[in-house]
């Protein structure tokens, strides 16, 4: 419905030509069908409005109305905005260390272990590196075996203690082990979690302490709702992550939550996956992501 | 005091309520308009009122499931075998439900056959294997990276041979973008169709409830590539709401059956609307 956000806002603009500035009162209908359109591409609810009232401001600086098409002035606007927002100072991703430690975390199939692969695959290729794979998803019915299968594919070594069910002592042990072994850094993959399950954010939050990790990176489905706040906010206050990493941009999802995360957590979004090969990774462009939400 | 008017204020809170629990812009504004409709004939208007009316309207939305294709884990099926193909997106819990729905069968009496036709996620047949072992039910599998459909088929014809009651297919996760992946899930549904004529009785597509508006679009590709006959909401026991799926219901008249709550083979509910339009505003 609001696929073009351009042609809405043209003519909610049209009746306003011929006024010098934007005023609070004649700009109503105009940050509305932006308002709608964050939404609808998942934007949360709250964030949107807030961001639209910021948005608001902005206009009414700007000479919108007296624009030859004042709809893509304002969506200019609003793209620039955006893209600020999902950017900011370059984040950087930290794997110095003896060995550097990457924690994954997130949800229950938002992707993390596909991830883990592909990082270890970009470290090693890219980087020069030589990572190790953790497997510490003691639940998941085959979670080590995927991991196992990953390794294989990339050529990487993955830590796998099939007995143990203590995750904290898997990561520790695998961080002796890479030692010995001369692996510079080591990746290691957990178990999907609900914010809201107590005990395994305990968990999580044992094996940050006790591993000491240089990264850890949450990880997030791009076609999350409304939610994606909630889960978000909750990691960051258990883990204080370091940086996002958005998953399945291959489909067709606006990604709206992407906006919503770095609104409310103010971490960087240091990688993209678009796609289950284990070299579908990217790294985070955030006018593309700004465009995308946009519809544009 | 005791008047009630249903002003801005409170459809604004309405209409946050429902964007917020994932419902889309779509089918909040419609569901606003109903609303305002009906309460400006009548004056007034209590909290209980509304919250009735309220509840009346996404109930409307929210189709049953026809009863035709339906049915219950205790009572006779439909068909011998009855074939359930699994399908959806990346990660939605297609091979954790399947777990479930196989344990809720068996445990009714059934004679339950699992079919590992994702073959190209790693270690997905493992996975469904393990979950067979658990419930204890049959699996019929091939390597990793062989071709779906002869999966398809090696199950099917194991399902005629051993007399099973029940089918339930695993596919790989695919994105509704890709048009080949598509294409697969009907080469799958010919090759069972050569032993049972009307197979897949169900093509149950499997939504993360977690998902926000982009399930419409999942939903769209999946009716449009099979004939999708119901849906399972994933992930409910966290705090997503699923209200995508009124969108859903809205648009594409598709019965949701069944909802996760938890990775545990138990935790499978049958869907219930009033539950569901009670979780929809309920702060947990
Ligand atoms: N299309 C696509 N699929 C992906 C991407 N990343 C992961 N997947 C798929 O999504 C599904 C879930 O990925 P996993 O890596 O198993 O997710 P997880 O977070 O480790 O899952 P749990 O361990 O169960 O919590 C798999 O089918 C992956 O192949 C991506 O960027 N694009
Ligand atoms: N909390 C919760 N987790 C669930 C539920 N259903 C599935 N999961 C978890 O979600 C993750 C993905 O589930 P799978 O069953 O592997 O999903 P899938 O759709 O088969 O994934 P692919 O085959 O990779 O596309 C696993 O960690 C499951 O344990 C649920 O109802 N609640
Ligand atoms: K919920
Ligand atoms: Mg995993
Ligand atoms: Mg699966």
């Amino acid at each position: 419905m609001f696929n073009n956000l351009q042609d809405k806002l043209e003519s909610a603009f049209k009746n306003l030509k011929g006024q010098a500035r934007i005023t609070e009162l004649n700009v109503a209908s105009t940050i509305k069908e932006i308002r709608r359109a964050l939404v609808d591409a998942d934007v949360n609810y709250k964030i949107a409005k807030d961001f639209t009232d910021k948005i608001k401001e902005k206009a009414m600086g700007e000479k919108v109305l007296n624009a030859v098409s004042p709809g893509q002035l304002m969506v200019k606007i609003v793209k620039d905005e955006l893209t600020e927002l999902m950017g900011g100072e370059e984040a950087g991703f930290n794997a110095k260390g003896n060995p550097a430690v990457i924690l994954i975390a997130g949800l229950q199939g938002s992707g993390k272990t596909t991830f883990s692969g592909k990082l270890a695959n970009y470290l090693k290729t890219k980087k020069g590196l030589s990572p190790m794979l953790v497997a510490a998803d003691i639940y998941r019915p085959a979670a080590m075996e995927q991991l196992r299968v990953l390794g294989e594919q990339i050529g990487v070594e993955v830590h796998i203690e099939a007995e143990n069910k203590d995750a904290v002592s898997i990561a520790k042990n695998a961080i002796a082990e890479s030692r010995s072994k001369n692996k510079n850094v080591v990746i290691i993959d957990t178990a999907g979690r609900l914010a809201i399950d107590e005990q395994m954010m305990t968990e999580v939050a044992n094996i940050k302490n006790a591993v000491n990790p240089q990264e850890i990176l949450f990880v997030v489905d791009s076609m999350t709702g409304q939610d994606a706040v909630n889960t978000a906010r909750a990691f960051n206050e258990r883990l204080d992550f370091s940086g996002v990493v958005l998953t399945k941009l291959d489909g067709d999802t606006r990604g709206g939550a992407a906006l919503s995360i770095k609104y409310t957590v103010q971490k960087p979004i240091k990688f993209v996956s678009n796609g289950e090969k284990m070299d579908a990774l990217d790294v985070f462009y955030p006018e593309r992501m700004a465009q995308r939400i946009l519809g544009m | 005091a005791g008047k009630n008017t249903v002003d801005e204020e409170v459809l604004d809170n309405l209409e946050e309520a429902l964007v917020s629990a994932d419902v889309g812009v779509d089918t909040t504004v419609r569901i606003i308009d109903r609303i305002e409709q009906r309460v400006a004939k009548d004056k007034y208007m209590g909290t209980g009122e509304l919250n009735r009316i309220l509840q009346e309207e996404i109930e409307n939305i929210l189709v049953e499931a026809p009863s035709a294709v339906s049915y219950t884990f205790d009572g006779e099926m439909p068909a011998k075998p009855y074939i359930i193909l699994v399908v959806g997106v990346n990660g939605v819990g297609k091979t954790t439900t399947i777990g479930k729905l196989a344990y809720n069968f068996k445990k009714a009496g059934k004679n339950v056959l699992l079919g590992a036709a994702d073959t190209f996620r790693a270690a997905a047949v493992d996975q469904l294997t393990i979950w067979s072992e658990r419930v204890g039910v049959p699996i019929v599998k091939q390597e990793m990276g062989s071709d779906p459909a002869a999966v398809a088929f090696d199950t099917a014809q194991s399902a005629m041979s051993r007399g099973s009651d029940v089918v339930i297919i695993d596919t790989a996760g695919r994105l509704h973008n890709k048009a080949h992946l598509m294409d697969e899930l009907n080469k799958i549904k010919r090759v069972l169709q050569k032993f049972v004529p009307f197979a897949p009785h169900e093509v149950l597509l499997v939504l993360d409830g977690s998902t926000g508006q982009n399930a419409l679009e999942q939903a769209k590709h999946f009716t449009a590539a099979t004939d999708v006959t119901a849906l399972a909401i994933t992930k409910l026991d966290g705090t997503a709401k699923g209200g995508v799926v009124l969108a859903i219901a809205d648009q594409f008249k598709i019965p949701v059956k069944f909802i996760g709550v938890g990775e545990k083979m138990e935790d499978l509910l049958v869907f219930d609307k009033h539950e569901f339009v009670d979780s929809l505003f309920s702060l947990k």
